[in-house]
């Protein structure tokens, strides 16, 4: 019994530390209807500076959290509602989310340059002095973190229901359009909200991280701890949301006593705000359609059958020329492009054409290659297989949240994505824990695709079939159907359809080509485990997929490019990388502006090339290159890469 | 026994009650009028009717069934459609995929691979639109985007039509051919119900008129009845019994928007 109290104990502590998150990600989420998904980020930012100033720079710990939580978070608040979010949460919720993403990535990118990774700790506050409560000993670190919730709880309350800029706060909630007719001022809310938002992160880092270690990806995760505690309150009711937070903390606190210590259920301790935040959203109620919104999206040009045609041979031309052209250890990052390129294929289904975002886009890409690693001699059937188990686990995600749209959807394709990663991939029958699985080349009508320059054309070609698939689907029923649906739901429900499954269907077809990509990328690398499917994986595709164009294959092409050079640039042409990150940053803050991403500024700029520079060079073009520019000069791989993602542009354009 | 009956519904937002115990029919063949000042509830109303809202109160029967618990597609798929006072067509698509996408909703999975463009530029033509075919559903005029409404929702062959302020963005001329086309859906046995605020045609085509205020009905008749009712012209105007008399319904159209 007294171990049962010593571990409640335990966890209303962690639970308060969880509680001041959740609160700043609830208060930034109802004033601006922005769901900060690097909230986490910006409280493990922030602890790291709270580290530095204490340890590295020697100042007093008093001084170091007045100048982290009172200057520098206020500070990156205020600047990120001004300069990157404000406006973001009249948009469509793909966008806000993908902006909230760059930023998670960007932060993390941001810290380990800072902060190189070595071990540091980062110690709790008096470490060493405690009490006996009730034959239990309580720290004062965890006295401290209690004290900080109960004091921010209070100061919310004060603030929300006893000064004028909370009312205004609590007014935007409901109606900033109103506000504004009120004389009320959204922006100011918006930036203060956003200001104690941040600081209520670096505190909850500043708290947690002697728990959780102070570590990149750990703290920024914790914004699933606190989206879970806030799902309680439905996103909406502070109280509810520091409840919901004490009971995740207890029930982590009960998993870590009472969960046996070995086997698969050791492993489920990791995930288990994941796993509640599954619970809430199962029991959540219906959404209702929500009538009178925003219609008609001006989406990228969509090109005519005989242009898609010749941009897909071109493609195929100019992937043969290179793969033939690079060195051998090259060819085999054409085909991790095109596993990308896939990925985002299925991205520009799901979020492009049906509006929908997943965060777990690589994970069924690690299902497919799971799946296709278990064959032995796999071939096309074999390859179909593992596309559809794939696309049974996209089914599966799906069902739990058919009720749902949006936000919950998304993020709870994020809770997945992190139970399959730490669980799943881990366990005996899938790649074991640090394990990996042999994978066989893929053979057809019984000739095996030994040869990497052949392998990865077939993948260009696996890409090139599957977009021009997308497009044919997009021109017919089914992309008028989901065109209609993003526009106007309740017209769509009140003409007679069931969103519910056909939502369902199109998230398992959207899984099945990442399933497939997933297949593929198994047999190119011979042996895949889980550390190529990381959860993080699935949040890179989605953010490069919309910040290059989910709304166009071209899109998806680029993307893939981009995130197959990310990590080599990094490793060979640092400063290369970083005009990529600049080019993905800016990108990002530009879908504010058009969703369509990147590509479409590409339509926009051949449009105009080809309506007012060069009104007759098209026709000469024509005359030249009969099947788009194919003989593209090939130099050194990377190089050559951009000029083939470029000559596509040009196909486009010249078709 | 009425094809579409709404039995004591009532719909609480929060502490507001926007209907109270509201009830009316609507009857195959027949066009039946839903009047009231603003914030009165009838699109409320018509939430209730097409699954959109849950009534706090009270059923919902449609053809001699309870259809109160069923979601919106099913009840659409039974015959029910709607337009929306405010605009809910696909602003990205054209006029013409927009009638063909509620065709392809209303025939299922088959439907998508016939081809049947001759129905829906027939719909177009009969709510008088087919020159707009080929434009995009933001870019087209307000009065044409409620017709396009109309036209989609005729695509999927509905018993019971609920019109939400179908005539706002229309001229005379339109409004008269748009009233002919009324009367002659009803005259093919279709059940009209209709939320307007063109007070001439309201008088002009309907056969029954409920009035609503506060959520309340606190009148129901033919025309002449309701022209001739005293609460219907103090909710309207807030006249008293005494001066009212100077005032007809032409009278009404201009407090209204």
């Amino acid at each position: 019994m007294s171990s049962l109290f010593a571990y409640t104990l335990l966890g209303l502590f962690t639970g308060a530390a969880y509680a001041i998150m959740a609160s700043g990600l609830v208060l930034t989420y109802t004033t601006t209807r922005v769901f900060n998904i690097a909230h986490g980020a910006f409280g493990m930012l922030l602890s790291f500076v709270f580290w530095d100033f204490t340890q590295r720079q020697g100042v007093p710990t008093w001084l170091a959290l007045i100048l982290v939580l009172g200057v520098v978070a206020p500070a990156i608040g205020w600047f990120i509602q001004r300069f990157v979010t404000r406006g973001l949460g009249e948009g469509p919720v793909s966008v806000a989310l993908v902006v909230t993403l760059g930023m998670l990535v960007a932060l993390i990118g941001l810290a380990q340059q800072l902060w190189p990774p070595e071990p540091r700790a980062l110690l709790p506050f008096y470490a060493g002095t405690s009490w006996n409560v009730g034959g239990t000993y309580v720290t004062a670190h965890q006295l401290i973190t209690l004290l900080c919730a109960i004091a921010v709880a209070f100061g919310l309350y004060l603030l929300l229901s006893r000064t004028r800029i909370g009312t205004a706060m609590r007014a935007s909630v409901d109606n900033p359009e109103l506000l504004k007719l009120f004389g009320g001022k959204p922006d100011r809310v918006a930036a203060l909200s956003w200001m104690i938002g941040i600081s209520l992160a670096a505190l909850g880092g500043i708290l947690l991280a002697p728990v959780v270690l102070l570590d990149y990806y750990a703290l920024t995760l914790l914004v699933i701890n606190a989206y879970a505690a806030a799902m309680i309150g439905k996103l909406k009711s502070l109280p509810m949301t520091f409840a919901g937070a004490m009971i995740l903390g207890i029930l982590e606190s009960y998993a870590v006593a009472y969960l046996p210590k070995d086997g698969i259920l050791n492993s489920v301790r990791a995930v288990i705000p994941a796993l509640f935040l599954f619970v809430i959203v199962v029991a959540m109620p219906q959404a209702q359609l929500r009538i009178g919104q925003v219609k008609g999206i001006v989406t990228a040009p969509l090109p005519t059958m005989r242009r898609s045609l010749g941009s897909g041979a071109g493609l195929l031309v100019v992937a043969f020329v290179l793969i033939n052209a690079v060195a051998p250890n090259q060819v085999l990052l054409i085909g991790v492009a095109a596993t990308y390129a896939i990925v985002m294929l299925s991205l520009v289904l799901l979020t492009g054409y049906g509006g929908h975002v997943s965060l777990a886009q690589f994970t069924f890409a690690g299902i497919g290659a799971l799946t296709y690693a278990k064959l032995d001699e796999p071939n096309l059937f074999g390859l179909a297989v593992a596309a559809l188990v794939a696309a049974g686990a996209g089914a599966l995600v799906a069902l739990p949240v058919l009720r749902l749209t949006g936000l919950y959807l998304a993020l709870s394709t994020m809770a997945f994505a992190v139970l399959m990663d730490k669980v799943i991939f881990n366990a005996d029958f899938a790649f074991k824990f640090n394990g990996t699985l042999a994978a066989q080349r893929l053979s057809i009508l019984g000739m095996r695709i030994g040869s990497d320059t052949s392998y990865v054309w077939f993948m260009v070609l696996a890409f090139v079939v599957l977009a021009l698939g997308l497009l044919l689907l997009r021109r017919g029923a089914l992309g008028r159907l989901l065109i209609a649906m993003r526009d106007s739901p309740s017209a769509c429900g009140t003409l007679g359809l069931d969103m519910r499954w056909f939502r369902v269907g199109l998230f398992a077809l959207s899984a099945g080509i990442a399933g497939l990509a997933g297949g593929l990328f198994a047999g190119l690398r011979g042996t895949v485990g889980a550390a190529d499917f990381l959860y993080f994986q699935s949040l890179l595709v989605l953010l490069l997929a919309v910040v290059f164009g989910a709304t166009s294959v071209t899109g998806a092409l680029l993307g893939g490019t981009a995130l197959m050079l990310l990590p080599e640039f990094q490793a060979s042409a640092p400063e290369m990388a970083g005009l990529l990150f600049v080019v993905i940053g800016v990108g990002a803050v530009l879908l504010g502006r058009d969703p369509n991403g990147l590509a479409n500024y590409l339509f926009k700029l051949g449009r105009w090339t080809g309506g007012k520079v060069a009104p007759g060079l098209e026709g000469r073009l024509q005359g030249l290159l009969p099947r788009g520019g194919g003989a593209e000069p090939a130099a050194t791989g990377d190089v050559v890469l951009e000029a083939d993602v470029e000559s596509t542009m040009v196909i486009e354009k010249v078709g | 026994m009425a094809l579409l009956e709404v039995d004591e519904v009532v719909v609480r937002f929060g502490g507001v009650t926007a209907v109270n115990e509201a009830a009316f029919t609507a009857d195959r063949g027949s066009i039946t009028g839903l009047i009231g000042p603003n914030g009165a509830g009838k699109t409320t109303c018509f939430n209730v009717i097409t699954g959109l809202q849950k009534p706090t109160k009270g059923r919902i029967r449609y053809r001699d069934r309870d259809v109160t618990g069923w979601p919106v597609h099913k009840r659409a798929r039974h015959g029910v459609g709607r337009t929306f006072q405010r605009l809910e067509a696909f602003g990205s698509l054209t006029v013409r995929d927009n009638v063909r996408v509620a065709q392809e909703i209303h025939g299922g999975p088959l439907a998508w691979f016939g081809r049947s463009r001759g129905g829906v530029d027939m719909l177009l033509d009969r709510v008088g639109i087919l020159d707009y075919a080929d434009e995009r559903a933001d870019s087209i005029p307000t009065g044409t985007a409620r017709l396009l409404e109309l036209a989609r929702c005729l695509a999927s062959d509905p018993q019971l039509l609920l019109l939400d302020e179908p005539s706002s963005g229309l001229d005379e001329t339109e409004t008269d051919a748009f009233g002919e086309l009324l009367v002659e859906l009803a005259g093919e046995g279709c059940a009209v119900l209709m939320v307007e605020h063109d007070m001439d045609l309201v008088m002009s085509v309907c056969n029954d008129i409920h009035v609503l205020d506060f959520g309340r009905i606190i009148a129901s008749g033919t025309p002449a009845e309701i022209r001739a009712d005293a609460d219907v012209q103090r909710a309207y105007l807030g006249y008293s019994e005494s001066d009212e008399s100077a005032h007809d319904t032409s009278v009404m159209e201009v407090v209204t928007p």
